[in-house]
C-alpha cells in the first residue's frame, strides 16, 4: 500500500470544478484534474484494507487498493493494467458512476471515503496520454462471429471482451453513432462525446466492426443476424420510459427526459435530428423524478436558460447521513446534491403531481400537486403514502420533463421477432449465471436483461455475458470474471 | 496395548515424549560400596516430583538405576543356584524382561541359547530375580515382565573386557533381532535392559520409591558399586512401558531429540557404506538395523552411541560427535577443537534438542549438556572422593563442610570422571585430548572445498527473458500477492512480512485454486516437551552451515570424509550454482537432472516422471557423482515441472532406501520456491542447498519495471532476499527447538494435511498424514492447472497480470475467506441492531459453505441418535454463556477501549475475558459505578511475564499459561518502543519508549516436568484459580495434553492455527499448526484413553464463528470455547489486518489516541454475539436431543462426514480418525467432573502462614526459621497470595515477615513473593529463585560450616529472577544460566553467573561481582547491570547489539556501594568486603551495561527534568 498513515494525514479533496456562473454558459465538462501532488495524496488515503469493501462494493469488482497503490508509486502502466483488467471503460465510470465503491470504502465508516472515482478517471486519462491504451485483440482469431446488438455500455463491453477473446465482433446500432445512453442520454457537461469516440476508435483498431443506423428487427431481419453469427448478444437497453398518465398529459410542453436530453446532445455534437425542438429557454421548468436523469434535465435546462427550475420527488426527503437501517457498507439512500443542483434548482420531496393544467392553446401552464406523507416498514422503507389534506395547490410551469425511469426494453421489433422470452418485469429472461435467452445462440446483457440500472452494471453485464459467450463458443474461457472461478474448471 | 489399537483415531505412539530427572553418584576412585547405591536411590527418591504418575497414582512412568556388576552379590546368589561365576570381567550378565506367557518365554530362551552358541560363547545359566509385585501400581502390574538374568562366560580367545563387551553387544542385538523377526508377539515383551560384563541396569515402570522395594537385589546389603546412574521418568502418556524406563545401557537422558526422524534417516542413508574393522561382515549383519523400531528418542540415542562406541571411538568422543558445542561462528573456540567439530559435522549432524545426558561405559562416568543448556545439572565434589551430579541440587544431604566444589554443568560442556585413574577430567582437558587425536584441522585445510575458491563456471544457463519470467511465474503459481506481500518486503527490508488477524481461507486440500505443494505441509513447533529457541537473541547457538557431498563411512575416520563443498548457508545464487554445476576437483563432480513430467494429463504421468528421475539419480550416484542438481528450468508446453518438494523428497527417499543417500548432496534449482516455508520444506525433505532462480529473476524484474520504490540495486535486493530467507529458516528451526541446519536437514518435521498415505509412504516416508487427501494424479492436476495458464493458448498477449492471490487479503476473484464483506457486515448489523434473524442469516452464510469448503468442520454434518426435544428442555443460554471465553488479546495489541469492552461484556454474561500477555491495570479490579467490571477473569502468564505479580495472579479466576499461540506457535514477539506509551509501560512494569521482547520459550518451561512446576507455582499463587494451559493444535498435541493433565492443569486449551493475532510473520499464520478440530479430537481421544479426561476441562478456540461451530467443538470434546475474532468484529473490527501497523481505523487494534476515539463497539454488541451463538447452539442441541452441554461433550457419534461432497479435492479427505469414538472406562465421564490433586496439603507455606498470622492481621513483624530440602518447593508463594488478597499490590511494609531457612531449597524459592517478606536461606537453592519477585527481599548464602569459596561455587540454579518486577535478591555465591532473564524491576547482587545473563531485561538493577557466561545482555532493552571485570574479558561475553558498555558514573558508584554494603549485611559476602575495601581500585574495573534505548529515554527524562 502507498502510505500507511496517509488516511490520517490527508483529507478527501476533489478536483476543482469550474464556477457555476462559468460552466452553465456551455456544455463542456467542468471538473478539472488533480495536480500531481494532490493525486498522490488522495491515493495515499487508501488503507489497503484486509477486506477491501470497495472492491466488493464495485459492481465490476475493480481492484481498487491495488490501483491506488500503483498510482501512489506513479507506476501508470501497472495502474492501468490493474484497472483495465476489470473495467473496459474507466473513462466512462470515472466520470459518471455514482461510485458504490466509495459508499463501501472502509474509511467512510468515520471519515470521508477515498476519492476512488476521481483516481480511476486519472488513471485512464493518464494512460491515454501516455499512449498505453492500445488494441489488445490477438493476432490469431478463433474464426467465430459474434453479433452485438446495441452499442450502449453493455454492448460495448461485451464487444470489447469478445474481441479480446479472438472472436470477430460486429456491433449493430440503430442510431447514427455508438454509445447508446452514454452518447445521447448523458449530457456533455458530464461526459464529453470525444471520450466515447476515442474509445470506439480503439475498438475499431481492435477489429470490432460497427454498423450504424441498423435497427435489427426493423431494417435488418433478426433471424438473419442469428443465422449469420455464431452467437448474438442482445444489449439494447431499457428504453421505454415510465409515463405519468394523469389528466392533462397530452398538453404541449410535457416531454420525456430522454427526448429532451438526446436532442441537446445532438445539438452539441452538430448532429441533425428530425424531431421538433424542445427548449427550456425562458420557461418555468418542472422536472418530475429525483434521480440522476432528473438532475441532467436540471443541468440542461439551466444551460438553456430556463426561467426557473424545480425538481419534484414523490418520496420523502432522504436523510443526510446513514441511519440504522442503512449501515455501512451498504449503498445508502441519503440526500444527494449533484453538480446540477449546485447550478440552481428548487427541490421538492413528498410531492405528488395530480394533474397537468393547460391554457387555451393546449400549452402547459401549471401543474396541480399535493404534499404526501409516507408510511414506512420496520426497515424504514416507504410502503404507502397519504396526501396531506388541504395541501393541494397549483404550481405554474411551461415545461415538464418526466424523468421517472424506464420500465422495460422495447418489445416491438427485434425481441418479438426473435421470440425471446420475457421475465415478470418484462425484461429479457436470462439469468446472471449464463446470460442465455431461450433462443439458441442468443444472449442478453445490460438493462435489456436486468432492467434499468447504472452504467457500471451495464459494463459488468457485458463483460460477464462475454465470458459466457466465449465459453459457449470455445468450451472454456480465459476472459476475466469479476468473481472467483474455480480454476480447475477453467482449465480442465 | 496392541499396535492395531494404537493407530485408531488420531493418536500415534511416535508422538510420545518423556522428560525427567537424572543423575549419578560416583566414587572418584571407583571404590565399590553399598552406600553408593543407597545414596543413588535416595537421590532418585528426592526427584520423585520430576517424574509423574498417570491415572493410577501407584504406577509411575518409570525409574531405574545403572550400576557396576555387583559381583559379590551375584556370585553368592548364583552359587545358591549351583552356578559358579568366574572372576569379574570374565562373565557378562544379561538382564532380561521376558514375556509372562510361558510358551513365548520358552521360545525366547531357545533363540538365546542358539545365538550364544552361534557366537561361540557359553551360557552359565539363568537367575530369576526376586521382585515384589505388590509394591507397584495396577497399570504397571498389567504389563509386568518376568525378570531374569543370564550369565555368559568370556571365551578364552577374547582377551580383554572391551572385546568381550563388543561380543555381548553383537549377541544382544542378534538375539533381539531374531526374536522380533521369528517369534510373533514376543518382540514387544522381550527386552534386555543391559547385557554387559561391566554394568547392569535395574529399571521398570515403577515410581522412584518403589524401585528399591521392587528389586530385592537393590535392598540387599551385599550389592555394591563404584558408581550409580539414576533416572526418573515423566512421560506424556500412561501406557505400560517397562522398557522405556531409563537408564539404558550407556546413558540416561533428560531431554528430547527434536530431529530424531532426520537423524535416523541419515543414519540409515549410509548403511551401505558402513564398514568397521571391529566387526566381521557377518557380525555387522547381526547388528542391523542397529536402531530398534518403536522406541523412544532416548533409546535410539543409546543405540547409536553403542555402535559408534563399539566401532572404536571412546565414549566422550562419541558424545562430542552427537551433541557438539556451538562451534560455527564461535571465534573464541580453540581452533583444534573447532576443527574437530567441523570435521565431524561433515560426517554427522547433531542429535539436536535440549539434553542433559549422563553416561558411562563402566569405567568412565560423565554427563554433558546440549549447546543451549536447556536442562539443569548440578554437581557437588566432596573431600571424601564422591562426585554427585543430578538435575537438582540437594537431592542428597551432604555435610557442607565436606564440599570442595559446588558447580553446574554449562551449556555444551562435559563433566567426566575416570574411575580407573581416579580422576576428574575437565571439559577442556578431555576435549582437547580427543580433538588432538587426528590432524583434523589439516585435513579440512587440504580437502574441504569452498565455493568462493572454485573456478568460474565452464558454461552457464542464460537468464530468463522478461517474457519467460512472466510465463514461468504463471507455471510455478506466483500470484500478484506473492510478489507484493511476500517477495517485495523480503527484498526491500530483508525481513519476513508481518500480518495480523489470523487466517480464514480454505485449507489447501479444500481450496479450488491450485496450491503450492508445500501448503499441504504444516510446520511442527515446540511446546511443553521442549522449548523453542530465540534465533535472534541466541544466534550464537544457531548455524546455517552445511556440506554438500559424500558423508562417507560413519564407522571410520578418514581424511577424505571432509572432501565436500562447505556452505555458510543453503541458498545459492545463480553464479554459485553454475560454479557447482561445473565443479571438477578430480574426484568431485556434479550432475544435473531435469525434474519434469509429461503434461498430457494422463493418469500415471507424474509417477512416471518421478520414477525416471529416481532411476537417473541412482545411476548418477553409481557413476560416482557427488552432487545431484535437480532442475526444473527445462520445461515447455508439453512438459510440466514436478513440484520441487516432491522431486527432492522422492529422490532423497529413493536413495535412502538404496542406502546411497549419504553419498551425494542434493541441490535444488527450482522455480516454485519463494516463501521461507518453501525453503524449509525442501530442506526438511532432503535438499542440501537451493537455488531459487525464479524468485531472484522476479526481484530483478520488479526492480526494472518500477514496482519497487527504492534506490537499492538488484544485487542488494537479492542479498536482502537471501538474508530474509536465512533468518526465516533460523526462525523455523528455532520454533522446533532446533539449532542447526544440519540437524534440520532431512528432519521431516511437518505434518502433512491433505495428501494420501500412499503418496506419503512412498515419497515422504515417515511423515505423518492423518486425513488422507490427494494422490499423485491429483497433485499433477494442480501442477497442470498452473502449467496450462502459463503455456495454454495465450489469447491475451497484452495481459501481464498474474492472478491476484487473495490469501492475505480478501480479493473478490481471489481465494475465498469466511470473513468477507458479506459476513462482516451481517455480523455487525446483527449484533448492533440486536437482530437474531440477521444473525441467523450470517450464521447460514458461514455454516452452509455450499460447494466451497473452508474447514474440516465444514465437511461435517450432524447425525441423529436421539429424539429431538423441545428447545425449552435445553439448558438456558445463561448457563451456556458461562462456558465462553474471549481470546487472549493483550492491552497493547488492542486498545484499552476494545479490551475493556470485551471484559465488561464477558463479566455481564458470566464468561471469561483474558488479559493477554500485557498485564492489567489495577484500576480494572474495581467494580464500576454501574455495576460493570473491567476485570479480566483470566490472567495470562506468557513468556515475557509482563505485569505478572502476586497481586495480578491473585486477582484472577483462571491463570492461563500460554505455551504457544495459534498464529505463531514457537515464536516470541516484540512490542516496538514507540508503541510503549505511559499506560502500557505502567501495566507491563516497564519504561515508556523502550521496546519489549517476548522470548519464544517460557524460560521456566523447557520440559514437561518444568511445566508441572509452574502449574504448582501458580496454584500456590492463587489456589482458587483454575490453571489453564494453552496449547496449539499439532500432531501429537493429544499426548502433550495427557502430559499436561498429569502435570495437574485444570483446563487445557487447544487453540487452532488460524486464530487472530496482533502481529505475526504471515508464513507462520499460514504454515504452522493445525486446525483445532484435529488437535481437539486427538487431545480428547488421548485423554480418554489415558483415563485422564474427567480430570480436566477441555477448551478450544480458533475462528469459532457460529453456534454450529460450538456444537461441533462440543461433540469433538470441548466443553468450553474461546471466541476472539468474531467478538472483535462485533465490537467494530472490520478485518483491516493492520494491527501491527498501529493504524486501525476503527480504534480496535491501535494505541493512537486519535484512532482510539473512533472505537464504536459497545459491550452489548459483544453480549449479543454470545447470546446469539448460544441460542443457535441450543437449537442444534434440541434437534440432536441434548439437554445439557455435559451430555454432549465428546459424543463424536453424533457427527458424520457430509453425504453430498462434490468437490474433487474434498472428496479425498478421510475423517475416520477424527470421528473415531474412544471407549471410555467405566465410571469416568467424557467431560470434567473431578478436581485435580495439586499436592498442596503438605507444603511448607502452611507453616509460614501460621507463623505470619500477626503480620497478616495487623502488620506486626514476625520471625521464624525452618529447615528445608529440595522437595520443599515454591516457598513463600502461597503466603504472598494471602498478603495480596488483603493488602493488594501495596503488600506489607518491608521486613514484616522475616524467615530464615536452612538447607537446599527446592525449585521456585521465593517465587512471586511480595513486599514485606524477607527470606534468608543458608545453604543453596535450585532453579527459579525469585521468579516473579513482587517486592520481597531474598538473601542466599552458603552453609555456615561450608569451607568452599562461595564466590566460585554455584548456590543458585538457573533462571533466577525470571520476570521479577520488584524486590531485592542477594546471592553470596554463583548462579546458573539465564540469571535475571526478563527482570523488569528487581535489584540483585550475585557473585558470578552462567550464560545468557540479564537476557531480555527491561528494568531493575543487577550487580555482578564475578564472571559471566556468554551472551550477556542479549535482548536487554532496559535496566542497568554493573559487572566486575578485573580481567577485561567481559566484553567478549557480552552481546552488545542492544547495550553500550560504559564506565561508571558517580551515581552508579553510589548505588553500587549501597548495594555492596547491604550485600555484606545480609550475606556476609567476602567478595563484597574485598571490593569495598579496595573500592578506589576496584571501581575502575566495573563495566556498566547500559541498554541503548533505555539510556536515550533516561537521558531525555533527565534533560526534561533539568530544563
Amino acid at each position: 500500500m502507498g502510505k500507511v498513515t496517509g488516511f490520517q494525514e490527508f483529507d478527501r479533496e476533489l478536483p476543482q470544478k469550474a464556477p457555476v456562473a462559468e460552466r452553465i454558459k456551455n456544455y463542456n465538462e467542468f471538473v478539472g484534474l488533480y495536480p500531481d501532488e494532490k493525486l498522490n495524496q488522495q491515493s495515499a488515503r487508501c488503507m489497503n484494507c484486509g477486506i477491501p469493501f470497495c472492491h466488493s462494493g464495485c459492481p465490476l469488482g475493480n481492484i481498487i487498493p491495488e490501483f491506488n497503490d500503483a498510482v501512489y508509486r506513479k507506476n501508470w502502466e501497472e495502474a492501468y493494467q490493474i484497472l483495465s483488467s476489470t473495467n473496459n471503460f474507466p473513462e466512462f465510470t470515472g466520470r459518471i458512476c455514482p461510485a458504490p465503491c466509495e459508499s463501501a470504502c472502509v474509511l467512510g465508516i468515520n471519515k470521508p471515503a477515498v476519492a476512488i472515482e476521481e483516481i480511476e478517471k486519472h488513471i485512464i486519462e493518464i494512460a491515454y496520454a501516455k499512449n498505453l491504451v492500445k488494441p489488445v485483440a490477438p493476432l490469431i482469431k478463433t474464426g467465430k462471429k459474434v453479433a452485438v446488438i446495441g452499442s450502449g455500455p453493455a454492448g460495448l463491453a461485451a464487444a470489447a471482451q469478445l474481441s479480446k477473446a479472438g472472436h470477430s465482433v460486429t456491433v449493430f446500432e440503430r442510431d447514427d453513432k455508438a454509445g447508446g445512453l452514454l452518447r445521447y442520454g448523458i449530457p456533455d457537461f458530464k461526459l464529453e462525446k470525444w471520450v466515447i469516440d476515442r474509445r470506439i476508435k480503439i475498438m475499431e483498431e481492435d477489429g470490432v466492426e460497427f454498423k450504424y443506423n441498423v435497427e435489427v428487427g426493423k431494417n435488418l431481419a433478426a433471424d438473419e443476424v442469428v443465422r449469420t453469427h455464431d452467437a448474438v448478444v442482445l444489449s439494447g437497453g431499457s428504453t421505454i420510459p415510465r409515463d405519468l398518465p394523469i389528466p392533462g398529459r397530452e398538453l404541449k410542453g410535457i416531454h420525456f427526459a430522454m427526448d429532451f436530453l438526446k436532442q441537446q446532445n445532438k445539438r452539441v455534437s452538430d448532429t441533425k435530428f428530425d424531431a421538433e425542438d424542445i427548449f427550456a429557454t425562458g420557461k418555468d421548468v418542472v422536472v418530475i423524478g429525483g434521480g440522476d436523469t432528473g438532475s441532467d434535465c436540471v443541468g440542461t435546462s439551466n444551460r438553456q436558460g430556463a426561467a426557473s427550475v424545480k425538481q419534484f420527488e414523490v418520496m420523502f426527503r432522504p436523510p443526510e447521513a446513514r441511519t440504522a437501517h442503512m449501515p455501512w457498507p451498504t449503498y445508502p439512500m441519503v440526500l444527494k446534491v449533484t453538480s446540477s443542483h449546485e447550478e440552481g434548482a428548487d427541490r421538492y420531496w413528498g410531492i405528488n403531481t395530480k394533474e397537468f393544467l393547460g391554457d387555451e392553446n393546449g400549452e402547459l401552464r401549471a401543474i396541480k400537486v399535493t404534499d404526501v406523507t409516507w408510511e414506512t416498514d420496520f426497515l424504514g422503507r416507504p410502503v404507502k403514502f397519504t396526501e396531506v389534506e388541504g395541501s393541494e395547490r397549483e404550481i405554474p410551469c411551461q415545461r415538464v420533463f418526466l424523468a421517472m425511469g424506464f420500465v422495460n426494453p422495447q418489445h416491438e421489433g427485434m425481441l418479438k421477432k426473435l421470440g425471446v422470452e420475457l421475465d415478470v418485469r418484462k425484461n429479457v429472461n436470462a439469468n446472471d449465471k449464463t446470460y442465455r435467452t431461450n433462443v439458441s445462440k442468443v444472449f442478453a446483457a445490460g438493462d435489456m436483461r436486468r432492467g434499468q440500472s447504472l452504467v457500471v452494471w451495464a459494463i459488468s453485464e457485458g463483460r460477464e455475458a462475454a465470458r459466457k459467450v466465449d465459453e459457449f463458443l470455445m468450451g472454456h474461457s480465459t476472459l476475466e470474471s469479476k468473481d472467483a472461478v474455480n480454476e480447475f474448471d477453467q482449465v480442465f | 496395548m496392541n499396535q492395531d489399537d494404537s493407530h485408531q483415531g488420531l493418536y500415534r505412539p511416535e508422538f510420545e515424549h518423556d522428560s525427567c530427572g537424572t543423575g549419578f553418584i560416583t566414587n572418584i576412585n571407583g571404590h565399590k560400596s553399598n552406600q553408593i547405591i543407597d545414596n543413588a536411590l535416595t537421590m532418585l527418591e528426592n526427584m520423585e516430583h520430576r517424574g509423574a504418575c498417570g491415572c493410577d497414582p501407584d504406577s509411575g512412568d518409570g525409574a531405574g538405576i545403572l550400576i557396576q556388576l555387583p559381583h559379590e552379590l551375584l556370585m553368592e546368589e548364583c552359587s545358591n543356584l549351583e552356578m559358579s561365576l568366574p572372576e569379574p570381567g570374565e562373565y557378562g550378565v544379561g538382564m532380561i524382561f521376558f514375556p509372562k506367557d510361558s510358551a513365548l518365554k520358552k521360545a525366547c530362551r531357545t533363540v538365546i541359547a542358539n545365538a550364544i552358541e552361534k557366537l561361540g560363547l557359553h551360557s552359565l545359566g539363568y537367575r530369576k530375580l526376586v521382585v515384589d509385585s505388590s509394591v507397584i501400581g495396577e497399570t504397571a502390574r498389567q504389563a509386568e515382565p518376568d525378570c531374569e538374568q543370564i550369565f555368559v562366560s568370556r571365551p578364552h580367545n577374547i582377551t580383554n573386557a572391551d572385546d568381550f563387551e563388543r561380543k555381548l553387544y553383537v549377541l544382544r542385538r542378534y538375539i533381539n533381532k531374531t526374536i522380533t523377526e521369528t517369534i510373533p508377539g514376543a518382540g514387544e515383551h522381550f527386552y534386555f535392559t543391559s547385557f554387559s560384563c561391566k554394568t547392569i541396569v535395574y529399571k521398570g515402570q515403577v515410581t522412584t520409591y518403589q524401585l528399591r522395594k521392587y528389586f530385592a537385589d537393590l535392598a540387599d546389603p551385599r550389592i555394591a558399586s563404584g558408581f550409580a546412574m539414576i533416572h526418573s521418568r515423566f512421560s506424556t502418556n500412561t501406557f505400560p512401558s517397562w522398557k522405556l524406563a531409563q537408564p539404558f545401557r550407556l546413558i540416561a537422558h533428560n531431554g528430547e531429540i527434536n530431529t530424531l526422524t532426520g537423524n535416523l534417516n541419515w543414519f540409515y542413508s549410509g548403511l551401505k557404506s558402513y564398514v568397521s574393522s571391529y566387526f566381521t561382515a557377518e557380525e555387522m549383519d547381526m547388528l542391523l538395523p542397529v536402531i530398534d523400531n518403536n522406541q523412544s528418542d532416548s533409546a535410539c540415542l543409546d543405540n547409536i552411541i553403542e555402535i559408534l562406541l563399539h566401532s572404536g571411538r571412546s565414549l566422550p568422543h562419541v558424545m562430542m560427535m552427537l551433541v557438539p558445542e556451538a562451534w560455527d561462528g564461535n571465534e573464541q573456540m580453540d581452533p583444534i577443537k573447532k576443527a574437530f567439530y567441523e570435521y565431524h559435522a561433515t560426517l554427522m549432524e547433531p542429535w539436536d534438542g535440549p539434553a542433559a545426558i549422563t553416561f558411562t561405559d563402566g569405567k568412565l562416568v560423565g554427563a554433558l549438556l546440549d549447546r543451549n543448556g536447556l536442562r539443569p545439572l548440578r554437581y557437588v565434589i566432596t573431600n571424601d572422593g564422591r562426585v554427585i551430579a543430578a538435575s537438582e541440587a540437594g537431592v542428597l544431604t551432604i555435610d557442607e563442610s565436606t564440599v570442595i566444589k559446588k558447580g553446574r554443568l554449562q551449556p555444551g560442556k562435559m563433566l567426566l570422571i575416570d574411575t580407573e585413574k581416579g580422576k576428574i577430567i575437565t571439559d577442556d582437558e578431555i576435549k582437547h585430548q580427543i580433538a588432538s587425536r587426528q590432524p583434523y584441522g589439516r585435513w579440512l585445510e587440504n580437502y574441504k572445498i569452498r565455493l568462493e575458491d572454485l573456478a568460474e563456471p565452464r558454461l552457464a544457463f542464460a537468464s530468463l527473458s522478461p517474457n519467460s519470467v512472466f510465463r514461468y511465474q504463471q507455471v510455478f503459481g506466483y500470484s500478484r500477492e506473492d510478489i507484493d506481500t511476500i517477495i517485495k518486503p523480503m527484498a526491500l527490508d530483508g525481513k519476513e512480512p508481518i500480518g495480523s488477524m489470523g487466517t480464514d481461507v480454505p485449507l489447501a486440500i479444500l481450496s479450488d485454486r491450485p496450491q503450492h505443494l508445500s501448503s499441504y505441509f504444516k510446520q511442527y513447533f515446540a511446546q511443553v516437551t521442549n522449548p523453542p529457541i530465540d534465533p535472534i537473541r541466541e544466534r550464537l547457538v544457531m548455524s546455517l552451515a552445511t556440506f554438500i557431498g559424500n558423508n562417507g563411512n560413519l564407522l571410520d575416520e578418514d581424511k577424505m570424509h571432509c572432501h565436500c563443498v562447505t556452505l555458510k548457508h543453503p541458498i545459492l545464487k545463480n553464479n554459485q550454482l553454475e560454479k557447482l554445476r561445473s565443479i571438477d576437483t578430480g574426484m568431485f563432480h556434479a550432475k544435473t537432472l531435469q525434474t519434469y513430467f509429461k503434461a498430457d494429463g494422463l493418469p500415471g504421468s507424474l509417477q512416471r516422471g518421478i520414477e525416471r528421475l529416481c532411476r537417473y539419480a541412482e545411476d548418477a550416484v553409481d557413476d560416482g557423482f557427488e552432487v545431484l542438481i535437480l532442475s526444473d528450468r527445462a520445461i515447455d508446453s508439453e512438459h510440466a515441472p514436478i513440484p520441487s518438494l516432491l522431486a527432492v523428497s522422492a529422490v532423497h527417499h529413493h536413495l535412502i532406501k538404496k542406502g546411497r543417500r549419504g553419498s551425494v548432496g542434493l541441490v535444488v534449482e527450482a522455480g516454485d520456491v519463494w516463501e521461507v516455508h518453501h525453503f524449509a520444506c525442501l530442506l526438511a525433505f532432503g535438499a542440501t542447498a537451493i537455488n531459487p532462480y525464479l524468485a531472484m529473476s522476479t526481484i530483478e524484474t520488479i526492480k526494472r519495471n518500477g514496482s519497487l520504490e527504492t534506490s537499492l540495486d538488484e544485487k542488494y535486493l537479492i542479498k536482502n532476499y537471501v538474508k530474509s530467507v536465512n533468518d526465516g529458516l533460523l526462525k523455523i528451526f528455532s520454533k522446533m527447538g532446533i539449532s542447526t541446519l544440519q540437524s534440520y536437514h532431512g528432519s521431516q518435521i511437518f505434518e502433512i494435511l491433505g495428501l494420501n498415505k500412499a503418496v506419503v509412504d512412498k515419497y515422504f516416508c515417515g511423515a505423518v498424514t492423518r486425513i488422507e487427501g490427494l494422490g499423485l494424479d491429483e497433485i499433477a492436476r494442480e501442477s497442470l492447472c498452473k502449467h496450462k495458464i502459463g503455456f495454454g493458448s495465450s489469447k491475451n498477449a497484452d495481459n501481464q497480470l498474474l492472478t491476484e492471490g487473495g490469501i492475505y487479503q480478501w480479493k473478490r476473484r481471489g481465494e475465498a475467506h469466511l470473513f468477507n464483506p458479506t459476513t462482516v457486515h451481517l455480523l455487525q448489523h446483527a449484533t448492533r441492531s440486536n437482530d437474531y434473524n440477521v444473525y441467523k442469516t450470517y450464521a447460514k452464510v458461514i455454516n452452509e459453505q455450499g460447494e466451497k469448503h473452508f474447514t474440516i468442520r465444514g465437511l461435517l454434518d450432524f447425525t441423529h441418535h436421539r429424539e429431538s426435544i423441545s428447545i425449552e428442555e435445553v439448558e438456558p443460554a445463561e448457563n451456556i454463556m458461562k462456558r465462553f471465553a474471549t481470546g487472549a488479546m493483550s492491552f497493547g495489541s488492542i486498545s484499552h477501549e476494545a479490551h475493556s469492552t470485551m471484559a465488561i461484556a464477558m463479566n455481564r454474561i458470566g464468561g471469561k475475558s483474558n488479559t493477554g500477555e500485557g498485564g492489567e491495570d489495577e484500576m480494572r479490579y474495581q467494580v464500576m459505578e454501574n455495576g460493570d467490571s473491567m476485570r479480566s477473569a483470566i490472567k495470562q502468564v506468557a513468556s515475557a511475564r509482563f505485569g505478572v505479580t502476586s497481586n495480578y495472579l491473585t486477582n484472577a479466576d483462571e491463570l492461563q499459561i500460554k505455551m504457544a499461540q495459534g498464529a505463531k506457535p514457537g515464536e516470541g514477539g516484540q512490542l516496538p518502543g514507540h508503541k510503549v506509551d505511559d499506560w502500557i509501560a505502567k501495566t507491563r512494569h516497564s519504561t515508556p519508549g523502550v521496546g519489549l521482547i517476548s522470548p519464544p520459550p517460557h524460560h521456566d518451561i523447557y520440559s514437561i516436568e518444568d511445566l508441572a512446576q509452574l502449574i504448582f507455582d501458580l496454584k500456590n499463587a492463587n489456589r482458587a484459580a483454575r490453571i489453564n494451559v494453552k496449547l496449539v493444535s499439532k500432531a501429537g498435541v493429544g499426548t502433550i495434553a495427557a502430559g499436561v493433565a498429569k502435570a495437574h492443569a485444570d483446563v487445557i486449551l487447544i487453540a487452532g492455527y488460524d486464530g487472530g493475532t496482533g502481529a505475526s510473520p504471515i508464513s507462520s499464520v499460514k504454515h504452522a499448526g493445525l486446525p483445532w478440530e484435529l488437535g481437539l479430537s486427538e487431545a480428547h481421544q488421548t485423554l480418554v484413553r489415558n483415563k485422564l479426561r474427567s480430570r480436566v476441562v477441555l477448551q478450544t478456540d480458533g475462528q469459532l464463528k457460529t453456534g454450529r461451530d460450538l456444537a461441533i467443538a462440543a461433540l469433538l470434546g470441548a466443553e468450553e470455547w474461546g471466541v476472539a475474532t468474531a467478538a472483535l468484529v462485533a465490537g467494530g473490527c472490520i478485518m483491516m489486518r493492520k494491527c501491527h501497523l498501529n493504524t486501525c481505523p476503527v480504534g480496535v487494534a491501535t494505541q493512537d489516541p486519535e484512532l482510539r476515539k473512533l472505537f464504536s463497539g459497545k459491550p452489548e454488541h459483544v453480549v449479543n454475539l454470545f447470546r446469539f451463538m448460544a441460542e443457535e447452539l441450543r437449537e442444534i442441541m434440541a434437534e440432536l436431543g441434548f439437554r445439557t452441554i455435559n451430555e454432549m461433550v465428546g459424543r463424536v457419534q453424533f457427527l458424520k462426514v457430509k453425504d453430498n461432497l462434490t468437490n474433487w479435492k474434498a472428496k479425498k479427505v478421510d475423517l475416520s480418525g477424527l470421528l473415531h469414538p474412544v471407549t471410555n472406562a467405566k465410571g469416568l465421564t467424557l467431560y470434567n467432573s473431578e478436581q485435580q490433586d495439586h499436592g498442596m496439603s503438605e507444603i511448607l507455606d502452611w507453616k509460614l502462614l501460621e507463623a505470619s498470622k500477626a503480620a497478616l492481621e495487623d502488620k506486626t513483624p514476625v520471625f521464624a526459621s525452618y529447615d528445608v530440602k529440595n522437595t520443599d518447593r515454591t516457598i513463600g508463594t502461597l503466603l504472598s497470595n494471602e498478603i495480596s488478597k488483603i493488602y493488594g499490590s501495596a503488600a506489607l511494609p518491608d521486613n514484616t515477615i522475616n524467615i530464615k531457612f536452612k538447607g537446599s531449597a527446592g525449585q521456585s524459592f521465593g517465587a512471586f513473593t511480595t513486599k514485606g517478606i524477607s527470606f534468608e536461606l543458608e545453604g543453596e537453592a535450585n532453579d527459579y529463585v525469585g521468579k516473579g519477585l513482587s517486592g520481597a527481599q531474598l538473601a542466599i548464602y552458603p552453609a555456615e560450616n561450608a569451607t568452599f569459596a562461595a564466590a566460585d561455587n554455584i548456590i543458585v540454579g538457573n533462571v533466577a529472577l525470571y520476570g521479577a518486577t520488584s524486590g531485592e535478591v542477594f546471592i553470596h555465591g554463583m548462579a546458573g544460566e539465564r540469571f535475571a532473564v526478563r527482570n523488569s524491576g528487581a535489584t540483585t547482587v550475585v557473585e558470578g553467573i552462567g550464560d545468557h545473563g540479564c537476557e531480555y531485561m527491561t528494568g531493575g538493577r543487577a550487580l555482578i561481582l564475578g564472571e559471566t557466561g556468554r551472551n550477556f545482555a542479549a535482548g536487554m532493552s532496559g535496566g542497568i547491570a554493573w559487572v566486575y571485570n578485573p580481567n577485561g574479558t567481559f566484553a567478549e561475553n557480552c552481546n552488545t547489539e542492544m547495550v553500550d558498555l560504559d564506565p561508571l558514573s558517580i551515581k552508579d558508584e553510589e548505588e553500587i556501594l549501597t548495594l555492596l554494603r547491604k550485600h555484606i549485611q545480609l550475606t556476609d559476602s567476602k567478595v563484597a568486603k574485598e571490593l569495598l575495601n579496595g573500592w578506589k581500585e576496584a571501581s575502575g574495573k566495573f563495566v556498566k551495561v547500559y541498554p541503548k534505548e533505555y539510556k536515550k529515554v533516561l537521558e531525555k527524562l533527565e534533560y526534561q527534568a533539568v530544563s
